[in-house]
């Protein structure tokens, strides 16, 4: 076999390991599953009555379930910084290294196995939206953009968890620097309320907001309104974090790697 | 290659931010042998390991391990070396099997062939019963087992065990003990790092004493006891300004320069028969007031004193604090 297929060899055995722990760690099942599900009935029946939208929208629910999916999305990857910091402190991260294996397959297979438990909740986050009344307006293909668009998206936050589990000391501090940093920028955008709504300063950020972009397009193409270049800037968004953080979380790996374990 | 040693350093230096963890160590392990190497927390064992395992580039000094630079070929070595550590780094949310069939395919063994040596281990490291189960039902002592068998799932030439019993209770100790005896030390190379001299002893065909990142002694089990000299008669003193009137009372049964630290003296005797007695006797004598007195083997503790003239520094919590603190420290390379 050729390095090339030894390293997707490699990665595919790591996806396979993270995937088969799933169905034993009950709390993660309840992360992918009951959580979205909780999310999306909270702020259409909490919320949603108090929230005006713009009228190209028919309801609330049709402006929410795009917002809350993405937010979801770029959620799904935390998992992966609560595993590699868990990997780290408990040594197996020394095991793989001190193993003829592709080195940066560690990282990329458990990504890879976001991408599965990302797709599980885009579709019980879709389903359950459905139930509460969301319906899609657009064409098939544009539809299945959107879903193309937040795999896409959730594949480049799992690079960003990546390096979150890295730098972080324990499952805690991955977890602080999730909720303190990341969780209050996806409230800052477009994905809840219309940054129309929002005091000047604030609602600057929310426009120039990468959340905002990806939210916007996957409106335009699930339920139409104005996307313009958005869907392509969504894209240029997800694809530039994902090369950025695999970068440095590539980078930080070998670093973590002698800092830590054993 | 028969001729070259299966581990050999020259020289071998790392050194952190402000701290030497080691100091130019010179190495040798023949192949088939088992190497012990002893010394308390923070000697620099797990470092010396780290940097044969390719898991930390050393700051001078060469080390080979199968014929192979750990540095410059160290994609290559990594197929020919298994490494079982002090923290039984397996996966809590596999079985065992899952544990040894993902160790296998990352070898690079094959599905087939990964699924045949899983079998196989399981069975000869007696967890075929529990091969199904998830690895966090395991007890500390099967946990070891599985740790020990992932290092051999490609039968690579060379082994590290570090500290592979540290944290064991003394029966899962024993136990281990037996089992590394059998299925693991037998014709394989081994570099075995532990703070324990009776685990070195029973396990190694030769032993390396290390102390702040030096070799100090080297040699087989008799040879180094030499060196401590047989049995100690401890006595712990009622009063520790007495120390140096009970050394000068058993100066005449002892057999090389007593120890003391505090009100415990430790002194080296001759024989055995009557040493208890008669040292009753003496320290009656002289008016030593004696809380307790056994006769016990030499310990680490005693190889310490002999070789370096001080006790050896026991730290706190699993790991050798000061190398924690300096690894954290180190910049990226």
């Amino acid at each position: 076999m050729s390095s090339l297929s030894y390293a997707a060899s490699d990665t595919l055995v790591i996806a396979v390991r993270n995937l088969k722990r799933i169905p034993r760690q009950p709390d993660l099942l309840t992360a992918f599953t009951i959580q979205p599900i909780m999310f999306v009935l909270l702020f259409v029946y909490v919320f949603g009555g108090a929230i005006q939208v713009p009228p190209i929208y028919d309801d609330y629910t049709d402006f929410l379930i795009p917002g809350i999916i993405m937010q979801s999305m770029a959620f799904g990857g935390f998992v992966t910084a609560l595993s590699l910091t868990d990997d780290l402190n408990r040594g197996l991260i020394d095991r793989f290294r001190s193993l003829p294996m592709t080195q940066w397959a560690v990282v990329a297979g458990r990504t890879v196995a976001d991408v599965l438990t990302n797709m599980i909740s885009l579709a019980v986050m879709v389903v359950v939206g459905l139930i509460v009344g969301f319906s899609f307006t657009e064409p098939l293909g544009e539809v299945l953009l959107g879903v193309l668009l937040m795999i896409c998206f959730g594949y480049a936050f799992s690079w960003v968890f990546a390096w979150v589990g890295l730098v972080s000391s324990s499952p805690e501090s991955a977890n602080a620097f999730g909720f303190t940093a990341i969780f209050p920028l996806t409230f800052v955008s477009s994905a809840f309320v219309p940054p129309e709504t929002m005091p000047a300063a604030i609602q600057w950020f929310a426009d120039i907001n990468p959340f905002s972009t990806v939210v916007d397009a996957l409106r335009s193409l699930w339920v139409g309104g104005p996307a313009g270049n958005d869907v392509w800037a969504a894209f240029a968004w997800s694809i530039g974090i994902a090369v950025v953080f695999a970068t440095i979380t590539a980078h930080r790996y070998r670093r973590a790697v002698l800092a830590r374990a054993g | 290659m028969e001729g070259t040693p299966a581990i050999e350093t020259e020289g071998l230096r790392k050194s952190y931010k402000n701290v030497e963890a080691l100091r130019g160590v010179d190495l040798r392990v023949q192949r088939g042998t088992v190497l012990g190497l002893l010394g308390p927390n923070g000697a620099g064992k797990t470092t010396a390991v780290r940097i044969l395992a390719t898991l930390l580039p050393p700051s001078g000094g060469t080390a080979r391990v199968d014929g192979l630079d750990v540095v410059d070929d160290a994609a290559e070595l990594r197929s020919r070396i298994g490494l079982a550590g002090q923290y039984a780094a397996v996966d809590e949310n596999l079985t065992g099997f899952e544990n040894l069939e993902m160790v296998g395919r990352l070898y690079h063994l094959g599905r087939a062939r990964s699924r045949q040596r899983a079998t196989e281990l399981l069975e000869r490291f007696d967890l075929a019963d529990a091969g199904g189960r998830v690895v966090r039902t395991y007890s500390g002592g099967m946990r070891r087992r599985l740790d020990l068998a992932a290092a051999l799932v490609a039968s690579p030439p060379v082994l590290f065990l570090d500290e592979p019993t540290t944290g064991l209770d003394p029966r899962s100790r024993i136990g281990l003990w037996e089992t590394i005896e059998e299925h693991v030390a037998g014709g394989n190379t081994i570099l075995l790092t532990t703070q324990y001299l009776d685990e070195a002893d029973r396990l190694a065909d030769r032993i390396a004493v290390i102390d702040h990142g030096n070799l100090i002694a080297e040699g087989t089990s008799d040879e180094l006891k030499d060196q401590v000299g047989g049995e100690r008669l401890e006595l712990t003193l009622c009063d520790s300004a007495q120390v140096d009137v009970a050394i000068a009372a058993l100066t005449e049964i002892a057999d090389g320069p007593p120890g003391s630290d505090d009100s415990i003296v430790s002194v080296p005797i001759r024989a055995r028969e009557g040493a208890i007695v008669d040292a009753v006797r003496r320290l009656d004598n002289a008016g030593v007031g004696v809380d307790d007195l056994a006769l016990r083997r030499p310990t680490l503790d005693d190889v310490f004193i002999t070789l370096t003239g001080h006790v050896a520094e026991h730290e706190n919590g699993d790991r050798p604090a000061a190398e924690t603190q300096q690894e954290l420290e180190e910049a990226p390379r």
